[in-house]
């Protein structure tokens, strides 16, 4: 890049469902793909998305999801029935696939293509018993003053 | 336009056709020109975009039948 600063942006990835997964990714490659320097903060749920044993296979919930789409109307308490999450998550992962939709470890893969920095939370791992060794490689683990030592001079920070 | 590479990103949507157009032109020389085709209808927003802030020149963009046809000029 030219002498000019590049810009920046910085996002939190606190969710960690299927359809909350593909915003920060989706944001950060593109954002990687124009030259910007991204780091995104993956804490909580959100640390599923980096997690090479979940990340492939995230889910939506129907249930307290009134937008979910449907193929016949139903109340939304159905979805507490059994097989609901899967059904659901079934039926999102088919609609992405018609319109070629890239899966998340495909768009983990763009963010690493554009050296999306990409920070794990300590206490989530701390909490969860998950490990460096768990997670995607090219995530660092990191807390919440590394973060912020790169938001405060970001010219956009998202929390998702 | 004479182009020197030639990228199909028909049927694909936001973000792939600028992750396949910057990948591409991390592969091209300066002053090379790049060929797209795209059918996502936010494409021809989304590539001008990409050329301002990357400073890749967007050359011209045509539309043919539902699909769009980007030349960019390697920075």
């Amino acid at each position: 890049m030219p002498e000019e600063k590049r810009k920046r942006m910085a996002i939190i990835a606190s969710k960690g469902s299927l359809d909350m997964a593909y915003p920060p990714l989706i944001l950060a490659s593109t954002a990687g793909a124009m030259d910007v320097e991204v780091t995104i903060f993956f804490t909580f749920y959100g640390v599923d998305i980096i997690n090479k044993h979940k990340y492939a296979s995230l889910k939506v919930a129907p249930i307290a999801n009134p937008a979910m789409p449907s193929p016949v109307p139903m109340p939304n308490i159905l979805g507490m029935l059994p097989g609901m999450t899967a059904l659901g998550t079934m039926m999102m992962k088919s609609m992405m696939k018609k319109i070629s939709w890239p899966s998340i470890p495909e768009l983990i893969d763009a963010c690493r293509e554009v050296d999306v920095k990409m920070i794990a939370c300590t206490p989530t791992l701390e909490m969860t018993g998950v490990t460096i060794d768990d997670l995607v490689d090219g995530v660092t683990v990191g807390g919440a003053a590394e973060f912020l030592d790169f938001a405060l001079d970001a010219n956009v920070s998202l929390f998702i | 336009m004479e182009a020197d590479k030639t990228i199909d990103a028909k049927g694909l949507n936001c973000p792939m056709p600028i992750i396949r157009i910057k990948k591409a032109l991390s592969e091209m020389q300066p002053g090379q020109i790049l060929r797209m085709e795209a059918t996502d209808k936010g494409s021809k927003s989304d590539v001008a975009a990409f050329a301002s802030r990357t400073g890749n020149e967007l050359l011209e963009v045509k539309e043919e039948g539902g699909t769009f046809i980007f030349f960019l000029k390697k920075k």
